[in-house]
């Protein structure tokens, strides 16, 4: 299993991560530098509001026009293909043409034509065409709802949501859990699969011919597009969190190599996240998760200094989280919690109200966090999260217990970058200067994106010269 | 496009270990099978299904440098092996899934799901 396996312990940005400085949880570092570009590369003298406008419309509408598209034709490839072959339009024709009113619906009545474009090409059955033919144009799609150019609708169109058939789908359990990640990056969000590849650690061929296998999977053994019949749901459920969270993940810690974080990705994990709630309002798990990722976008403004440099979670502007943001993820935990069956994720919005709720450092309650963290381990029993728990521990108990607890974990947690910067950080605050250095040049050498080695060196410079 | 998806055919093959034949052919056993039966008879989905004899009973064949080389046995020892098939046709991998798993031997050993092209 990869490092992006490990997101639902990993991902705990209250950890190790946030103590040393490190944005990036899941351990998952993408240079999303050159994001979507691959598709809809803005072209050279296109005039920067047009491209600015199709970069922008390839960020809110590529998982929409390729789930709608999935949704009519049936065929994942093609709807893949027809929605890059939409936005190569818009690059030619916005500049010429103008910005549509509504560039979700252009994009999609786009995509569908060229789809049909590429039917006849490869002489699809006259049946299927005339139907797809009959359902092409704008506002009479196969799909119900959930169109691009509609606005969110009431809680009955948006549990229709497309993206979401399409996430459940990709989380469909007859696919194994990299392929699940994998498909939804890809199909909802427009990740280049380069852009994958670097976020699960492997070969780009790899993953190609992952979401190959994937697709071809979904195609040969028919599996449904669609949101399962309520008996599954909560089985499902657990796989769609999974994959939400590793997008919130992306875009919160996928601070690539010029400072830059990827909102679109977090706006897209809370969305998602918010639906699963309405979709299973009796489930406390999805209320957990939207309650943890609404505590981490609520500091999300200070996790980054105006340089671009790491701020780790004691050096925070608290003045500046969005304290309402907060108050309201402290109610919609309190409300999972009243159900009585924590679950990794409430657990884990519990430790991050801990952190948000303490008005200085030297308020947190660190030995509840302890304590909250032994409950996580008997639901994730997993070499990260007991680094997490071991920080918690140094922070309760002084540098040394959790040094000790650092060393007991170590070896399941070889080539893991937060391992050394955790180190660096206690033996720091242990006064153990020369090894703390020793452990920063390591985290240095591994760390994943500028904001990380700014900040490292930032603090092996204040060791080195004082 | 679900009014226009065609009915999937899927091949299952059902393994366990053989020493528990007796748990489908008597008793519970039977009974569940029977019931599965019916199921797949009320769905209308079942378009061929069959028992095997042990795979005791069991030849596999190879040519190799032009030469035909039988062996006694099936292609693979091990400790569950295939005792029956189905051929279904039924609407997606879901509908699949909920059949092979009420077949009395998915209890103890497996049943593979595979797409026929």
């Amino acid at each position: 299993m990869e490092d992006v396996t490990q997101a639902n312990g990993a991902g705990d940005h209250a950890g190790p991560a946030d103590h040393v400085g490190q944005a990036n949880g899941a351990g998952a570092h993408a240079g999303h530098a050159n994001s979507a570009e691959t598709n809809a590369a803005p072209a050279e003298g296109a005039g920067a509001d047009v491209g600015a406008a199709v970069a922008a419309a390839f960020r809110d509408e590529w998982g929409r026009v390729v789930a709608t598209l999935i949704a009519w034709a049936g065929d994942w490839d093609l709807a893949e293909e027809s929605a890059a072959d939409a936005f190569a339009a818009a690059l030619e024709t916005w500049p010429r043409d103008g910005v549509p009113d509504r560039p979700g619906a252009w994009l999609t009545t786009t995509a569908r034509r060229r789809a049909l474009d590429r039917l006849r090409r490869a002489k699809t059955g006259d049946a299927k065409l005339r139907l797809l033919a009959a359902t092409a144009g704008e506002g009479s799609g196969g799909s119900p709802v959930g169109r691009p150019d509609e606005p969110p609708g009431g809680p009955r169109e948006r549990l229709d949501d497309d993206r979401l058939r399409l996430l459940y789908t990709c989380c469909h359990p007859a696919l194994a859990f990299e392929a699940q990640v994998a498909l939804a990056l890809r199909t909802l969000t427009g990740l280049t699969t380069a852009e994958i590849a670097r976020a699960f650690l492997v070969p780009e061929a790899t993953m190609a011919k992952r979401l190959v296998r994937a697709k071809g999977k979904i195609r040969a053994a028919a599996i449904p597009y669609r949101v399962p019949p309520p008996a599954e749901l909560p089985e499902r459920t657990n796989a769609v969190l999974g994959v939400v969270y590793l997008l919130f993940n992306e875009g919160y810690g996928a601070t690539s190599g010029d400072g830059l974080t990827r909102p679109e990705l977090t706006r897209e994990g809370l969305r998602l996240a918010a639906l699963v709630t309405e979709l299973l309002p009796g489930e406390p798990e999805p209320l957990g998760l939207l309650a943890l990722l609404r505590l981490h976008d609520a500091r999300a403004a200070t996790r980054t200094s105006m340089d671009g440099e790491l701020v780790p979670l004691e050096e925070q502007d608290r003045g500046r989280w969005d304290r309402p943001a907060i108050a309201g993820a402290v109610a919609l935990l309190q409300r999972a919690l009243t159900r009585e069956r924590p679950g990794p994720y409430q657990l884990q919005a519990m430790i991050a109200a801990c952190h948000a709720v303490a008005t200085r450092p030297e308020d947190t309650d660190w030995p509840r966090i302890v304590r909250l963290y032994d409950q996580l381990l008997e639901h994730q029993p997993t070499p990260v999260v007991r680094l997490n728990r071991a920080v918690a521990v140094a922070m309760a108990d002084g540098p040394a217990a959790g040094l000790a607890q650092v060393d007991a974990v170590a070896a399941e947690l070889v080539g893991y970058p937060l391992l050394p910067a955790t180190r660096a950080d206690l033996l720091r605050r242990a006064g153990d200067h020369a090894a703390a250095a020793t452990q920063y040049r390591a985290a240095l050498a591994a760390a994943g994106n500028d904001g990380e080695r700014r900040y490292l060196a930032r603090r092996l410079a204040e060791l080195t010269s004082g | 496009m679900d009014t226009m998806s065609p009915p999937i055919r899927y091949l299952l093959l059902i393994s366990a270990d053989e020493e528990r034949e007796p748990d489908i052919a008597d008793g519970d056993g039977r009974r569940r099978f029977d019931a599965w039966m019916a199921d797949l008879e009320r769905r209308g989905v079942l378009r061929a299904h069959e028992g095997l004899h042990p795979s005791r009973t069991a030849t596999t064949v190879r040519v190799r440098d032009g030469d035909v080389l039988r062996t006694d046995g099936p292609f693979m020892e091990t400790k569950d092996q295939i005792g029956g098939f189905a051929v279904i046709e039924c609407a997606d991998l879901d509908e699949a899934v909920e059949i092979a798993a009420g077949h009395p031997a998915a209890r103890f050993g497996q049943v593979e799901i595979r797409p026929l092209r």
